[in-house]
């Protein structure tokens, strides 16, 4: 029993010697950059493909089922490769930036979703109510319907940034150093995987803090409800 | 003040208005009766355009209400309309349902929208009901607030789709009220309802619908007593006794 810990604890120092630590906390905060872009990302990009899903103008429709389609329809390591590969060959910048558009791009399509079924879940009677006021359609959707939406909507997209924070890993494949890859390649250098565990404990640390606040606010958007109720 | 000239109106390949015309004149206040699936809720829907005919006329106030170029949300200031299943805005209290639409489109300040509020709220007897939310009201008072929410807009015409069946009986009696003022004091009203007494009571005019068509109208004792059309007849025999 003490063998191990002792084992344990001369590993854990070999993973952070040699400047190993600050090379995962560098990594964990490329993890942070990239989840916290892509989600903002994902954001913009999924309220724009909504409003084009529940547009009038079939163009906008269109362009909504096709993206939607090819997000949701490839893996989003292929996707990453492919806008890397495409948009991005010879870039000398910040490849964060390229793991940024790729993860929101892809997340995007997820938040619309999200989104989509957070208003389809207030009644349509709401809708007539508000326009037979006389509000106009965009006033109806930000005084009448979202902010009864939001209620549905914010539990859920935190769970998909939570998703989004574990899908940065992919962005290993086309090298940027993120925790993942940092970890893994001091494990092909050293042969020691306790960088790896390092690594999960760090990415554990990040969610559990978000699952932990995500905990407070369902608590909080309950408290309101019951308040209307 | 309201025009209605061979109205229809389908929902997908089923039409549920086969030509509907119709004039109603400021201050008429017309009762439409009918059985369930007979278009009498798609008829006072469509005024406002929550449905919207296929083909036809309707004229508000000399504005043609079908045209595309018409700001069709500048019509609806005017009309105000009362759901059965009244549609208060859960997430507002009762104050901020009724000044809602008044701040946003007229722009109204809030204490002047707050003070309107208050009026119809004594209107409707409902002033210690403020600053609750809806979700503490009983259906009646819910569908008192929906009045006054509607009424705060100022409207030329009142439209009531059906204000009283999803109440429970002992609370049928205080919206009626309400709905009866509103008549004494004037404003034009479109009611469609299954409560006969009020219509005998309130009614300028009674349409009876049936089959997506107005089959029979006129004052309310030629109806309810002397009906000539044999579905008004059985209708009414099914429903008085």
């Amino acid at each position: 029993m003490i063998d191990f810990f002792m084992g344990m604890a001369t590993a854990l120092r070999g993973a952070v010697a040699y400047g190993r630590g600050m090379q995962l906390l560098n990594g964990m905060f490329i993890t942070i950059q990239l989840s916290m872009g892509a989600i903002l990302v994902g954001l913009v990009l999924g309220s724009i493909i909504v409003a084009f899903k529940m547009s009038r103008f079939k163009i906008l429709n269109f362009i909504s089922f096709v993206y939607l389609g090819a997000v949701r329809g490839t893996p989003a390591v292929t996707q990453i490769m492919l806008i890397a590969a495409i948009f991005f060959a010879g870039f000398r910048g910040n490849r964060v930036w390229i793991g940024i558009l790729a993860l929101g791009i892809n997340s995007g399509a997820y938040v619309a979703e999200i989104i989509r079924a957070g208003i389809m879940s207030i009644d349509k009677g709401q809708t007539e109510a508000g326009l037979s006021l006389g509000l106009n359609k965009v006033q109806t959707m930000s005084f009448v319907v979202m902010p009864q939406a939001v209620k549905n909507i914010l539990p859920t997209f935190v769970n998909e940034f939570i998703v989004l924070i574990k899908e940065t890993a992919i962005v290993g494949f086309v090298a940027i150093q993120d925790l993942t890859r940092v970890a893994q390649q001091i494990l092909a250098r050293t042969a020691d995987f306790t960088p790896l565990l390092v690594a999960a404990a760090m990415y554990l640390i990040l969610i559990s803090s978000l699952t932990f606040l995500l905990g407070l606010l369902e608590k909080r958007l309950r408290a309101s409800d019951r308040a209307q109720r | 003040m309201i025009s209605v000239k061979d109205l229809h109106v389908r929902f997908g390949k089923l039409e549920v208005l086969h030509g509907i015309n119709q004039e109603i004149s400021q201050g008429e206040k017309v009762v439409i009766i009918g059985p369930s699936g007979s278009g009498k809720s798609t008829f006072l829907r469509s005024l406002n355009m929550l449905d919207v005919p296929y083909k036809g006329e309707i004229w508000v106030d000399g504005v043609n209400v079908m045209d595309k170029k018409t700001d069709i949300t500048r019509v609806r200031q005017k009309m105000g309309m009362v759901f059965q299943q009244f549609h208060l805005f859960p997430h507002l209290t009762v104050l901020e349902n009724i000044t809602l639409a008044p701040t946003k489109i007229k722009k109204m300040a809030k204490d002047s929208a707050e003070h309107l509020a208050d009026t119809l709220l004594a209107k409707v007897g409902l002033t210690d009901k403020r600053e609750v939310y809806p979700g503490k009201l009983s259906g009646g008072q819910k569908q008192r607030v929906a009045i006054a929410r509607a009424l705060a807009m100022e409207p030329n015409v009142m439209l009531f789709d059906e204000p009283t069946s999803a109440l429970d009986p002992e609370m049928v009696g205080e919206v009626l009220e309400v709905m009866k003022d509103l008549a004494r004091d004037g404003m034009t009203m479109v009611v469609v309802t299954h409560e006969m007494g009020f219509a005998k009571e309130v009614a300028s005019r009674v349409l009876f619908m049936d089959g997506g068509v107005i089959v029979e109208e006129g004052l309310p004792t030629e109806i309810f007593e002397n009906p000539k059309h044999e579905r008004t007849q059985a209708f009414l025999q099914k429903i008085l006794h």
